[in-house]
This record gives structure tokens, sequence and C-alpha cells, in this order.
């Protein structure tokens, strides 16, 4: 069941990450989509009976950490993005 | 598409409905096949919690989770700790953004940020102790530490210029600097990566924890200051 709501976070995530040029609401759709990939780890750690598989556990935890820091990195290049050329989404056409 | 200045924030452009609607279908498509997929795994699979259970009493710890993290799958954390410290020496390199501007804090932040500070710090050291046998361990105790450093530094408190320099780098660095020496202590004294002697795994996993739980709480506070740290030492 909490599989299933992973699956739809991560379809929702996905479909906010390509309609928002924006490349702030691109990082939060981003994280979205991590957060639905956690929620089906943990949801899958339960078929194991009594006792969780804690491998799943320990994988999502190392997630969490990374992804904190990479949205971090993300969120600087943003707002370097933004001082430099003074808007945050990024052009299709590549003469910028 | 259009190439003038906007604001940060309301500079956001959609995709034409028409293309949103095949967009959206897509979307849908790939939704139905993860939840076919997860619909037809067995609805029970014992995944590695036997192979696991086996080896807990090899591990010096009992929680299996901290077991997996810091002894099982050591290599993990080891690099873990050093993506850790990457992306906060990429946000380094960015250097600082110039509009971060500091607001005195009002009285209630003040107030909040010295009475939590004290508990966060002692709620991420019982984290880290209590991490050897119960949910808990370094991860959780150096978010919580992070989350202190971040109260901290909103409510208008910086460290002093003097302890920037080369304590703040030394507590980044330990982290990962343990790991790596005792993967190397390990890898001459027992021919594998992080194999812990049996009898010494417990202290040495409560080492590593610590050293782990200091570079993560900071470099987590550091992320939050971004580049503006980089930017003190330069000057």
């Amino acid at each position: 069941m909490f599989a299933l709501v992973g699956a739809g976070l991560f379809a929702l995530g996905l479909y906010a990450l390509i309609i928002h040029a924006h490349l702030l609401r691109k990082i939060l759709a981003f994280n979205v989509m991590g957060s639905g990939v956690f929620m089906i780890l943990v949801a899958l750690a339960k078929r194991s009976g009594d006792v969780v598989d804690p491998v799943p556990h320990a994988m999502v935890i190392t997630g969490i950490v990374v992804a904190v820091s990479a949205t971090a990195l993300a969120l600087t290049l943003m707002l370097k993005l933004n001082a430099a050329s003074g808007h945050a989404r990024l052009n299709d056409d590549s003469q910028d | 598409m259009s190439d003038k200045p906007t604001q940060l924030i309301t500079d956001d452009q959609q995709a034409a409905p028409a293309l949103r609607l095949v967009i959206l279908l897509l979307v849908s498509t790939v939704a139905a096949g993860l939840v076919y997929v997860l619909w037809s795994f067995p609805a029970s699979a014992p995944g590695l919690t036997h192979t696991v259970a086996t080896q807990m009493s090899q591990s010096g710890v009992s929680h299996p989770v901290t077991a997996v993290l810091l002894n099982f799958r050591g290599y993990d954390t080891l690099l873990e700790m050093v993506v850790l410290l990457m992306a906060l020496l990429g946000v380094w390199t960015l250097g600082g953004t110039a509009d971060y501007h500091d607001h005195a804090p009002g009285p209630v932040l003040d107030t909040l940020a010295r009475l939590l500070a004290p508990v966060l710090i002692l709620v991420a050291a019982y984290l880290l102790w209590v991490g050897a046998h119960a949910p808990g361990g370094a991860f959780q105790a150096g978010s919580v530490l992070g989350a202190a450093g971040v109260l901290l530094l909103l409510a208008g408190w910086r460290p002093h210029v003097t302890l920037i320099a080369l304590p703040l780098r030394l507590l980044l660095i330990i982290g990962p600097a343990a790991f790596v020496a005792m993967a190397l202590v390990t890898l001459i004294s027992e021919g594998r990566l992080l194999a812990y002697p049996v009898a010494q795994a417990g202290t040495l996993i409560l080492i590593l924890e610590t050293a782990a739980t200091l570079s993560i709480g900071v470099t987590l506070a550091a992320l939050f200051l971004g580049g503006e740290l980089s930017d003190t030492q330069s000057k």
C-alpha cells in the first residue's frame, strides 16, 4: 500500500519536474521523486515478515543525507545562475 | 523563449496545455508501469533479514540498521561521508551569494535558539549513543546537530573568524578521515576493508559514529550558510 503511494509521489514529482521551467520548482519536484523512492524502499522492506529488513532502511538513511546535500548544492547553483543571468531557468537555445 | 530578466520567485513558465496533456499521459504510463511492477512483487520476501540476523552477534551492536550501516556496509557510509564533503566543497567553490542579508533576530527566535541549542546537542548525543541497540545513530544525530547549527545561524550567531579557519575544517574532515584511517588499519590487520575485530567492534563503531556525527552536523550547518564561510576565509 505504502509502495503504491511512493509510486504516486514519484509520478507526481516527475510530472512537475517536466512541466515547470523554474529551477526551484524542478529541485522541489526532484525531492518529491526522491521521497517516493524512499517510501517504496521502506514499504518493500516490510515484506520480510515480523522483522523488518534492515538493509533498505540503511539505504534510505544514507539516501536522505545525500539528497539533502545534493539539494543544497543545487540551490546554490540556482542562486548563482540567478545572480549571473537574472533568471532561474535553463534556456533551450544553447547560445546563452 | 523570452529572455528578459525576471524575479527569482515569480519567474515560472509552464509547458503549453496540449504538451502538458501528452506529458501527463506519458507520466501516467510510467506510474502505471511502476504500480504494476510493485503489484507483481511477491507479497513476502525475506530479503537479507536472515543473513543480517545470523551475523548480528559479530557486528558489535544490537540494532540491525546500525550494524548494516557501520559494519556490514561500512564502505557505503565511508563513501557517503565523502559525498557530503564533496557537496560542501562544490558549494564553497561557487563562492558566496551577494544578496544574503543578515537580520537581527526577534526576541522569540533569539530566546528559542538559546533554549533549544543545548537541548538539541544533548538529543544528538543521546541518539548517537542509543544507535547501538535502538533506532538512532550517526546520521540521525548528525542531522539533529546540523539543525541546532542552522537554528543558531538563523538567530544571527556566527562562528568567530579564528574558529572558521582551521577548527571548522578539522571538524569537517574528522568523520571521513576517521573512516579512511579505520579502513586502512583494518585492511592491514584483518585483511579486509572495515572488517572490525569482533571483540572491539562495538567500541570502534562508537568512535567512528562520533566522528561521523560531528562531521555530518557541521557539514549540514555549513551547507546552510552556503559560500559565506569560504568568503570569510579569503578576506
